[in-house]
């Protein structure tokens, strides 16, 4: 199956500075990748070429091609705003808006014209909030401010934010770092829901929650791609020492 | 990389410990066995009693072992490796028990046997044993130097046994058609016999553990079989049968 996303050759740099060194990987669709790998090995850089958020970073610098749907995003003609729309983003921390929960989601269908009236809109944010898990908790207080929300909540609300945008893809950097295991729990079990509609590439620190809810795992280290495969096998049988070192947690 | 110790040095004694407590359980499983061979070349009554008390001191280890594997896979959480050496543990454990468990029904056939006046002596089942009991060794080296070279060559071996195993029956076949006194004997040498045939099989299985936990893999191969036994008939039976199903 051809992949959704494929980087060729990635190299980034901040400044004199080399994150990223020629890396290449495919991302399959509907499924979950999962980058792993030491603090400042590159897996939150690359995650960040993918909907050219670093193109905010002053002095950094992107060399290679990424192919998202047959289109190189680096493409000067490429509108980033529509890219970003269908590579939605997840953060570490959840970080609603300062407005109602339904405003929350509300955010991107407006911005990007999505609906033509109130009805239309009504039923998307419902939706989103359904497919993040969410409605039940807050059908009820729909505009009460986001942020008065549980941690656990406000992520799955910030899910929910990202849905609405309509994306293809969604890029989750360490998603649950910030929630308790019963909240992460729930994150993961949304994260596999969604498999079934959308591309989830997910930058991680935990081993065990890339390998209970990924089907691919690239490891990074010091600004390259160490290995790529299967999960199971990454965890079962890795391939290289240095994956080995890291995951059974003799180096990092 | 993967030779440097863990970050948390007390997961290294824990995986230290599983693997010194399974050298350990193989060297007694190898004893076990050499013990009961003695007893019944040297016909010692006294010699096979020891060696079937000494089955309770495996079955404890078993149980240790098992105790620290579960615990190690609860607090630890291992992957790769690690993983796979808390797995093996607990396959090889199951294994050497069945194995010293094989040796002493092999000392109880040996005190059987002491009660009969005299005994058909078959010099093939000894030299099995001391075959076997090489593989046993050699498959606690491999294990304990993560050789998987030397697994696969212990894998390759079982052949040897089991060869020696189809003339050890033929032989007792012979000897009780010769005299039908001495088949009780011989029925319990046969499975004297058959016990360290099996014993040399589950080295091949401890060996394919070994290669997997160092590896990863499994042996490519298929497994050498070579005990033909199960399919052995005498001739006049033979004939018997096939008259029998002409009717």
């Amino acid at each position: 199956m051809e992949p959704i996303i494929s980087a060729k050759n990635v190299s980034v740099y901040y400044g004199k500075k080399q994150a990223l060194k020629g890396v290449n990987l495919d991302i399959p669709e509907n499924q979950i990748t999962a980058l792993i790998g030491p603090s400042g090995c590159g897996k939150s850089t690359f995650l960040r070429c993918l909907n050219r958020m670093n193109d905010t970073i002053e002095g950094c610098r992107v060399e290679g091609d990424i192919i998202v749907d047959g289109k190189d995003i680096y493409d000067p003609q490429i509108d980033e705003v529509y890219l970003r729309a269908r590579v939605g983003m997840v953060f570490q921390k959840p970080n609603p808006f300062p407005k109602s929960i339904y405003d929350n989601v509300a955010y991107a269908p407006r911005i990007h014209g999505l609906a033509r009236n109130k009805d239309e809109l009504d039923n998307m944010v419902l939706a989103s909030l359904e497919k993040a898990g969410l409605l039940a908790e807050v059908q009820d207080r729909l505009h009460e401010i986001g942020t008065s929300l549980s941690g656990g909540q406000q992520q799955r609300l910030c899910i929910a934010r990202a849905l609405a945008a309509q994306p293809d893809i969604i890029l989750m950097d360490e998603p649950c770092s910030a929630l308790d295991p019963i909240a992460t729990a729930k994150v993961e079990e949304l994260i596999e829901e969604l498999r079934a509609s959308y591309t989830i590439i997910i930058v991680t620190h935990s081993m065990q929650q890339a390998a209970r809810i990924s089907q691919q795992t690239a490891f990074f280290h010091l600004g390259e791609i160490v290995e790529v495969g299967k999960t199971e096998q990454v965890f079962t049988s890795p391939q290289d020492s240095r994956t080995q070192g890291y995951i059974t947690g003799r180096f990092g | 990389m993967g030779k440097t110790g863990h970050i948390v040095s007390s997961f290294d004694n824990d995986l230290l410990e599983i693997r010194n407590a399974i050298i350990k359980m193989g060297g007694l499983a190898e004893v076990q066995l050499k013990s009961a061979t003695q007893a019944l070349v040297d016909r010692n009554t006294e010699l096979a009693r020891q060696t079937i008390e000494a089955d309770m001191e495996v079955d404890e280890l078993e149980k240790t072992i098992d105790t620290m594997a579960v615990r190690l896979l609860a607090l630890r959480h291992p992957v790769a490796d690690d993983l796979r050496l808390v797995i093996s543990a607990l396959k090889i454990v199951s294994l050497l028990e069945r194995v010293a468990d094989y040796a002493a029904n092999l000392a109880k056939r040996v005190v059987a046997l002491n009660n009969a006046a005299n005994l058909p002596m078959v010099g093939t089942i000894p030299r099995m044993s001391e075959l076997v009991c090489h593989m046993i060794g050699d498959t606690l080296t491999a294990y304990s130097q993560n050789d998987d070279y030397l697994a696969l060559e212990v894998w390759r071996r079982d052949h040897a046994v089991d060869q020696l195993y189809n003339s050890v029956f033929r032989e007792l076949l012979t000897y009780m058609m010769e005299d039908p006194r001495s088949i009780t004997s011989c029925t319990h040498l046969m499975f004297i016999a058959k016990n360290i045939e099996r014993i040399g099989d589950h080295m091949t299985n401890i060996s394919e553990i070994i290669i997997y936990q160092v590896t990863g893999l499994a042996p490519i191969e298929p497994r050498p079989k070579g005990d033909e036994t199960s399919t052995i008939m005498i001739e006049n039976e033979i004939i018997k049968s096939e008259y029998a199903e002409g009717e």
